[in-house]
């Protein structure tokens, strides 16, 4: 039992750190190479089994040190690596400019392998050392990174991320106390693991602060605002959301107002910063009743909609610090409900800084709830007079296009049919963005809109639009209903009063297009004309940038990066093509092909010990290639299903962090279930197989006539399973996206219990190929066991970038039909 | 560096709206010693066309866009300039080469009067420098023939339009750290006062195919 917790602990630390390093690099940098750095880290797995194949013999004999060993590699380096990473003068940033910075990666790839590599040699070992227990190792395996995963997002709602870096390094620690006694017996053994244990938590309370401290990037926009003299941290919350610091700046104001008019000659009053991570700027506007110091925000784009109608009922889709409350009703809203994800910014507004808010949450009229966007839409039979989604993340960070690999559920076309359904006639949806040039996010918003619209049956979309930018931002209008001649005219006057091009209005000429914010040519429009218009496949084929409207199943709003356009931009990046470079899926493709090369040195170096190995005859059935082609199909299918999943999960629970422990947890505990019962259900078929059908017994139940099918199969019970994944995973293509639609305005609660029940028979079946081999390996050709640990680990590690390329390019079901033609592979292989 | 700066100004047309940059401004950037405006542990790239850190999360403008955002304000000798966001100076020497008289506003007070001193010991007698907040400009030595806002905010400084001389030109430069991504040029009509902006790319690079374009 101690080798069991040992395994769920260590695997558990594992998880955490796994997805406690992504919170850690999103607050400290803002980068892609923190996933470039985590995802090649990770084939510490892969190293770890090659390293056992090497030199496992002499590990087993020393079974407790050789464990506890791993663990406290695992536990020491998983501080320290964090540590010396955030004291290298690696400058991301800077890269195309000094391509020698790459020179650090290998360095971060190396200190952020060595935890995964100490972790998985504990699990490889015990593996190797207990053959026979593969399934319940195996099992005790999948359970802790469960518990690891759901515990590290809990433990993020009470701890601060630098603390939680602690509690992961207690993890492996434990995990070396149970360890180091694993070899003893009785009383000895319970009083050294005890004894190990307390010096395993004085040890992680002892650690100094500076170890977990986190520095942030200086160029991040929080770094920025604290060098302002008088600027200060007033508050400081976290969550697995972000980490939500607000600054307050009194000598110098803030003064954040995206998009304002040139016109415009009012101060914004004063404001406090908030940042998420250091970054994604949202301001607490200070507001006393009066209107008049709030008279700014008509200046600015998205006050359009307030201009076409009269005291509208709105819903604003992330409140952020609520300024775009107090544009509603600075123009007279009756009713505002105002949705935002995060609760502890809903907190801050509501009761932290409620008095300099102006109790703006108190305010007659105003709701607010906390909330995902769609989720709260589909739960909704209102319908309003404006739907605003305001401008939440930072220019700099959409310049940078830091959000590329992001799935957002906020701008795809199911979610504008969504918001048009919640539209009263003649109602308006407006979306506003940050400027880019050449034009990406606002074309790819109006050619969103027109999908939707045509989606509804409307002939004309283009009389339902309007597009509007200022010197640097854009706003979309979409009319439930086709816009009036007094509808333009009204557009028309708030642009020109305002210094604000029109971009499109049904009917402009093309000069009208470049008024006061002047394009060398008039992109927005002609754009937008040729979304319209017949051209429209052949314009969005031709562009340089992927503009095509995002979809439920291919949600990646902001990754508008395309093959073609790469060598022009490279060509001329010391003259701002880089800039115009959406990096993150480039880097997406760079990490594939290094952890692709990696994984093939770590999956071959082994063979040259294993080759020389004559002990074990090769001729034992069981060639050396179709154990590592199964191992490598299933690695990559079991993550082209979670991660799909995942993905997929996202939209019906509302947000990543939500998503990613449930399904993990539910995928990693219900796979561990069919892990432990891959053994018996061998049997129980073989016992089955044993009888001729002609002689089969009189009673036989229903289960057993159902394998029966497989019992002509050579290997029954992987067909089984093989054919459960299949038929689950079909499903699961089927009936999701539906089934998500029509369940979303459950609560949070029920939600996930129908994910948890969705996700247990496909998890089921999945957990059953790795041991139902690694079984059949060992009694075969033992030494091939971490051979196959270390391949199933690489594979994991490929998959998950690949699953991601995949997903951007094809769609989330191509994902999870390839993942299950490679499960069929698998079978195939190992017959 | 001058001819990799010609060199990239002949891809930059579009931007400047003509081929090449100015060769005052171009001699001015040849002139003026980088070096001594970057951190010691950069000195070997300073000139090297690229933007380099210099502490505080800033860095020094690449000496290609330097030059564009030179060229853009259209600066005469007799001209009163006004840069808000400091940094080292280098832009600073730059413009004081060509204009009249310089005023610089940087937020960072340490930099603002490591600025200050470089400049003064390198003898550029025509710059003042503030530390504090640009938003107000330099409201004593108003108008400006033109302004380069380098610190970028959400929005433009209405005070800053209002003290643009008639006729008068403001760079703005926004993107990312080490990545500018387009140029804000704001003018101020000589005639009528109106305020338009111009949104310039540095690179030319046109978003369709030539096929597309041809149609």
């Amino acid at each position: 039992m101690l080798l069991f917790l040992a395994v769920a602990l260590v695997s558990a630390g594992a998880l955490a750190y796994e997805v406690l390093l992504t919170r850690l690099f999103s607050i400290v940098q803002w980068h892609h190479y923190a996933y470039m750095v985590i995802s090649i880290a990770l084939l510490g797995y892969g190293a770890s089994g090659a390293f056992l194949a090497l030199v496992g013999d002499g590990l087993r004999r020393h079974l407790g040190a050789a464990f506890a060993a791993g663990a406290a590699l695992f536990a020491v380096s998983a501080v320290t690596s964090f540590a010396v990473a955030e004291r290298l003068p690696f400058n991301a940033l800077a890269v195309i400019w000094e391509p020698r910075q790459l020179l650090f990666l290998p360095i971060l790839y190396t200190l952020f392998a060595l935890p995964f590599f100490g972790a998985a040699t504990c699990i490889g070992l015990a593996l190797a050392a207990f053959p026979e227990r593969v399934g319940r190792i195996y099992r005790y395996d999948l359970i802790g990174a469960a518990a690891g995963a759901i515990g590290l997002m809990l433990a993020l709602f009470v701890l601060f991320p630098d603390t939680a870096l602690r509690l992961v390094a207690l993890l492996g620690l434990l995990a070396a106390a149970l360890g180091i006694s694993l070899r003893e017996s009785g009383a000895i053994r319970k009083g050294r693991a005890a004894a190990c244990s307390a010096a395993a938590i004085a040890a992680c309370a002892a650690l100094p602060p500076s170890w977990t401290a986190l520095h942030l990037s200086e160029y991040k926009g929080l770094s920025q605002a604290l060098l302002v003299p008088g600027a200060k941290v007033l508050a400081e919350d976290s969550s697995p959301l972000g980490l939500l610091t607000v600054v307050s700046s009194p000598t110098i104001p803030l003064r954040h107002a995206p998009g304002l008019s040139l016109y415009n000659a009012t101060e914004p009053p004063a404001q406090l910063g908030v940042f998420t991570d250091g970054d994604g700027l949202t301001a607490i506007t200070a507001f006393d009743g009066r209107r008049e110091p709030l008279n700014y925000l008509d200046s600015t784009p998205t006050a359009l909609p307030y201009h076409l109608l009269e005291k509208p009922e709105v819903l604003i889709l992330g409140a952020g610090g609520g300024t775009d409350i107090l544009l509603a009703l600075l123009h007279g809203a009756t009713t505002i409900d105002a949705v935002e994800i995060n609760p502890q910014l809903v907190r801050l507004v509501a009761e932290r800084f409620a008095a300099f808010a102006g109790h703006l949450y108190e305010r007659p009229g105003v709701r607010v709830h906390v909330a995902e966007a769609r989720s709260f839409v589909a739960g909704r039979r209102d319908r309003y007079d404006v739907i605003q989604i305001p401008l939440l993340d930072s220019f700099a960070a959409a310049a940078a296009g830091t959000h590329s690999l992001s799935e957002s559920y906020v701008y795809t076309i199911e979610a504008f049919e969504q918001y048009l359904d919640h539209l009263r006639p003649g109602g308006y949806l407006a979306i506003t963005r940050w400027l880019k040039l050449p034009p990406r996010d606002s074309l790819r918003l109006f050619a969103t809109a027109v999908s939707a619209l045509e989606r509804r049956g409307i002939g004309e979309p283009g009389r339902h639009l309007a597009l509007v930018r200022s010197w640097n931002t854009t706003t979309l209008l979409v009319k439930n209903g086709p816009l009036t001649g007094q509808d333009m005219a009204k557009i028309r006057r708030f642009a020109d009063e305002r210094a604000f091009d029109l971009a499109f209005l049904p009917g402009m000429a093309r000069e009208e297009a470049n008024q006061f914010n002047i394009l060398d040519q008039p992109l927005f429009f002609d754009g937008a004309v040729a979304l319209l218009g017949r051209e429209r496949d052949e314009f969005l084929r031709d562009y340089k940038f992927d503009i095509a409207p995002t979809t439920d199943d291919r949600p990646y709003f902001f990754d508008f990066f395309k093959w073609r356009a790469l060598p022009e931009l490279l060509e001329r990046r010391a003259i701002g093509g880089v800039a115009l470079l959406d990096w993150g899926y480039l880097l997406l493709a760079a990490t594939l092909v290094q952890a692709a090369a990696l994984a093939l040195v770590l999956i071959l170096a082994p063979l040259l010990s294993l080759g020389r190995d004559r002990r074990e005859p090769a001729a034992a059935g069981l060639a050396r290639w179709r154990v590592a082609l199964y191992f490598l199909a299933i690695g990559f299918a079991f993550l082209f299903i979670e991660i799909a999943s995942i993905q997929r999960f996202v939209l019906f629970l509302g947000h990543p962090v939500y998503a990613i422990p449930v399904v993990l947890c539910g995928f990693l505990f219900f796979a561990g279930l069919g892990s432990g019962i891959a053994p018996k259900l061998t049997a129980r078929l073989e016992a089955l197989r044993a009888r001729s059908p002609q002689s089969a017994p009189i009673r036989i139940s229903a289960a057993d006539r159902l394998f029966r099918c497989f019992v002509r199969v050579r290997y029954p019970p992987l067909a089984l399973a093989i054919a459960g994944i299949g038929t689950a995973a079909l499903l699961h293509l089927v009936v999701a996206l539906p089934l998500f639609r029509w369940l979303m305005p459950l609560p949070s609660a029920l939600k996930i219990a129908v994910s948890l029940v969705l996700i247990a028979p496909l998890a089921f079946f999945m957990g059953m190929p790795f041991p139902l081999a690694l079984v059949r390996v060992a009694a075969a050709r033992s030494a091939l066991v971490p051979w196959a640990w270390g391949i199933n680990g690489c594979a994991s590690v490929l998959s998950a970038i690949l699953a991601i390329l995949l997903a951007m390019s094809l769609g989330f079901n191509a994902v999870v039909l390839i993942a299950i033609g490679l499960y069929v592979l698998a079978a195939a292989t190992l017959r | 560096m001058v001819a990799t700066i010609e060199a990239h100004a002949k891809q930059a047309s579009i931007a400047l709206g003509r081929d090449s940059i100015a060769p005052e401004i171009l001699k001015v950037v040849g002139d003026v010693p980088r070096h001594e405006f970057v951190p010691d542990r950069v000195r070997g790239d300073a000139y090297a066309d690229r933007p380099l850190p210099i502490g505080y999360g800033q860095t020094v403008s690449q000496p290609f866009i330097v030059a564009l955002m030179t060229d853009l304000l259209r600066v005469r000798p007799g001209d009163v300039v006004l840069e808000v966001g400091t940094g080292s100076g280098y832009q600073a020497a730059v413009l004081a080469h060509l204009a009249r008289r310089v005023y610089t506003i940087e937020i960072v007070p340490a930099l603002a009067d490591s600025a200050a001193a470089r400049l003064q010991r390198l003898g550029y007698g025509n710059v003042a420098t503030r530390s504090g907040d640009g938003y107000y400009g330099w409201e004593e030595a108003e108008p400006f023939d033109g302004i380069i806002v380098t610190a970028a905010a959400s929005q433009i400084p209405p005070p800053l339009i209002r003290q643009l001389k008639p006729g008068g030109r403001m760079v703005i430069p926004l993107g990312a750290p080490f990545a500018l991504q387009h140029l804000v040029l704001v003018e101020r009509n000589a005639d009528d006062g109106r305020v338009t902006t111009k949104q310039l790319l540095p690179v030319s690079f046109v978003p369709l195919t030539s096929g597309s374009r041809q149609r």
